[in-house]
């Protein structure tokens, strides 16, 4: 039975939430005629809505609780690791999901509309943008709030030279993923001494400065208005239809996808990934191995960078139009939000993530307006019930197994 | 020189402007180390409680006073409820999680307050109402200095030095200043850190509360997204004088209000934002730490 003491509560935060959107939920003004519209069936909804989620809220963190007890009191047992991350590194379940996944993939175009071929394209490209970002924030540790002015080099460089020099896209795609990098490197050098927060800001700020010179310097890059008519990718020169293209870029992604997860998988275990680790973990132990910080440290920065230039040249000739305002922080932020709600490090983890943070608001569009409104209440949430991500990133570590004798 | 002058004010308006928001950001930043993205959300939430409370008690026609004083109290008293409840809702519960967890639970509830305003409200420009007047001493000097721009000066100050009293001499104060330096250590000698947590939320809420009332009069408009780059522009002065740190904060604040108006006064005004991020990166390049952070010497 619901105890009486949660019920009453329950009822106080209904009416300090009632109390504390007042203001703004109840009395709604028009400053030029002179009108108070006193709007109080708001108030009755707030205080219904609170009540119930308070109550809701109530239970799950006690259900939460339980669990954490048991947990405790198990303690004695191995690590208990969820289903999923046991079967994420038994490479007999692995594979055969991995190949049903990609089959799907495959025959996505053809079992939904072109509609949903464009947004899954979308979501595909902020995979890959996540595993980029990934390789920054979640290996090397350095939180980067501005990993979108790398994106906007990408977009920019395949604009521009498009609309100047007539340059195809698949001769600006490398073009791009290295200016960016470059762009990733002069960035790199004046932070490197920079710890924590301060990198934040520092790369924020960044973004924010290649932004606003895009958005102002008329004569290179036209301005708010931006640049439109940008060339479609093209296939050993056929025209192709406006259904075809997205039939193209689809699976031009997904193309890119495997080999980003093929590439990032293998950084993972190198001895530079394994580097990223160590200097994220302890700088100074780090540098006492003998690992070059700086050389590192730059490394990822520019690798990070690579991929969102790369992204960024796809993003340009999907849709064909780039202007300054595609590249806010928000953009930034929501980046980010795929990494660390994934989990951080885990590139399934970012998949999962990207896809939720993408999609989600494509398909709460139903929900028009309220849509940005639940897109932040679920981030919220999200950190708050499951803080370490999704899909928490498995230390690679060898089993040693039983052998005859019983020992371990 | 008169031009000169005129842009002097107007980047210490600018400045005591930011402080206001930046002390939000370091104190909170002091004690429990995260970046609080919503502040800026907490300042345009005052911003828009003054604007409600002002106009419905001008169209009650109160006199101008007790306008002016209500609304500021109702902006400072809503915004550290809202801060308070942000607090206890978004953080707390991740007090021990991994250390990006809090910055995204932050930059959620960013998104939210700003959905939550702009469905509540409304997503236009509002007028807001003239509440500060034009003083009649004022009026040899009115093609320099606004009065708006006096009042705003004043008031920072004034709230400065009550600042500086609460955390130099009181109790809370002293509590509030253990806390930043070893949370733990407080907790051994008994300072409840939670309560500490919340009264800095609320200090720092309201602050940035006087701050949207005093901004919002003074341009005379308001709209939901304007917490946005006031809370970067905070958050970057907080860091430019060495995050943590009031007094930094306060320097920090002014150096990038003057900064700007500077720049835009004598270079281009196109480029306003572009001034304020690189004097950022100058300085945190030649003092990592900023103007007055610690530099943090780590033992092994």
């Amino acid at each position: 039975m619901f105890p009486l003491k949660e019920f009453k509560k329950s009822l106080l935060v209904a009416l300090w939430f009632v109390a504390l959107t007042f203001p703004l939920m109840v009395i709604q003004v028009d400053p030029i005629e002179r009108i108070v519209n006193w709007r109080w069936n708001n108030m009755f909804f707030v205080a219904i809505g609170s009540f119930v989620l308070s109550v809701v809220g109530k239970a799950f963190f006690a259900r939460k609780e339980q669990q954490l007890s048991k947990k405790r009191t198990a303690q004695n047992e191995e690590v208990q690791d969820t289903i999923f991350q046991r079967v994420l590194r038994e490479p007999r379940y692995l594979w055969p999901i991995s190949l049903a996944c990609l089959a799907f993939a495959i025959a996505f175009p053809f079992l939904f509309s072109t509609y949903q071929t464009n947004v899954m394209t979308t979501a595909l490209m902020y995979v890959v943008l996540g595993l980029g970002l990934n390789i920054v924030v979640g290996l090397a540790g350095l939180l980067d709030l501005g990993y979108v002015a790398f994106y906007a080099v990408g977009a920019y460089s395949y604009a521009l030279l498009n609309h100047h020099f007539d340059l195809g896209f698949w001769t600006v795609l490398p073009v791009g993923g290295i200016l960016a990098a470059f762009f990733g490197i002069i960035l790199g050098f004046p932070v490197l001494r920079l710890r924590g927060d301060y990198l934040a800001i520092v790369t924020l700020g960044f973004g924010e400065i290649i932004r606003l010179v895009l958005e102002n310097w008329n004569e290179f890059s036209m301005g708010p208005s931006g640049i439109a008519n940008i060339d479609r990718p093209g296939l050993f020169g056929l025209d192709l239809s406006l259904n075809m293209s997205i039939l193209y870029l689809y699976y031009l992604m997904i193309f890119f996808l495997i080999i980003t997860i093929f590439v990032v998988n293998r950084l993972q275990d190198s001895r530079l990934g394994r580097a990223w680790v160590a200097l994220r973990e302890d700088e100074i132990a780090c540098q006492a191995m003998g690992i070059d910080k700086t050389k590192t440290k730059l490394v990822a920065f520019s690798l990070g960078a690579f991929w969102a230039g790369i992204i960024g040249v796809v993003f340009a000739a999907k849709t064909t139009f780039v202007n300054p305002a595609s590249f806010t922080f928000l953009e930034s932020a929501i980046i980010l939000s795929i990494v660390v709600l994934g989990g951080m490090g885990s590139i399934v983890g970012v998949i999962c993530g990207a896809f939720i943070l993408i999609l989600l608001p494509e398909y709460l569009r139903a929900l028009s307006e309220f849509r940005m409104l639940a897109f932040g209440g679920i981030l919220v949430l999200m950190m708050v019930f499951r803080p370490e991500g999704l899909i928490s990133n498995v230390r690679r570590v060898y089993q040693f197994k039983k052998n005859d004798r019983g020992e371990k | 020189m008169d031009y000169f002058i005129e842009l002097l004010f107007s980047g210490l308006t600018r400045g005591s402007i930011y402080a206001l928001i930046a002390l939000g950001y370091t104190m909170v930043y002091g004690i429990i180390g995260l970046i609080n993205f919503a502040h800026g959300e907490i300042y345009m939430i005052g911003a828009f409680t003054s604007f409600v409370v002002a106009t419905v008690l001008s169209i009650y026609g109160f006199p101008l006073l007790a306008i002016i004083v209500l609304a500021g109290v109702c902006a400072a008293i809503w915004s550290s409820a809202y801060g308070y409840t942000i607090e206890k809702m978004a953080y707390k519960p991740l007090r021990h999680a991994p250390r990006l967890s809090p910055l995204i639970s932050a930059i959620g509830m960013s998104i939210f307050l700003q959905n939550y305003v702009l469905l509540a409200q409304t997503s236009d420009f509002l007028p807001f109402p003239e509440l500060i007047p034009d003083f009649a001493f004022m009026e040899p000097y009115a093609h320099i200095v606004g009065s708006s721009d006096l009042m705003i000066l004043v008031t920072t100050a004034v709230v400065m030095v009550a600042l500086t009293i609460l955390i130099k001499f009181t109790r809370i104060g002293k509590a509030m200043r253990a806390t930043a330096q070893d949370r733990t250590m407080a907790m051994l000698v008994g300072i409840n850190v939670d309560r500490i947590i919340s009264a800095t939320f609320i200090i720092g809420s309201s602050l940035a509360a006087i701050g949207g009332l005093l901004i919002a009069s003074h341009i005379g408009q308001i709209n939901f997204y304007i917490g946005f780059l006031a809370g970067i522009k905070a958050f970057t002065a907080a860091v430019l004088g060495g995050i943590g740190s009031i007094p930094g904060a306060v320097i920090g604040s002014l150096i990038l209000g003057l900064t700007e108006s500077f720049a835009t006064g004598y270079i281009s005004s196109d480029y306003e934002d572009v001034f304020a991020f690189s004097l950022l990166v100058l300085i945190l390049i030649f003092k990592p730490s900023g103007i007055l952070g610690k530099a943090e010497t780590k033992k092994v």
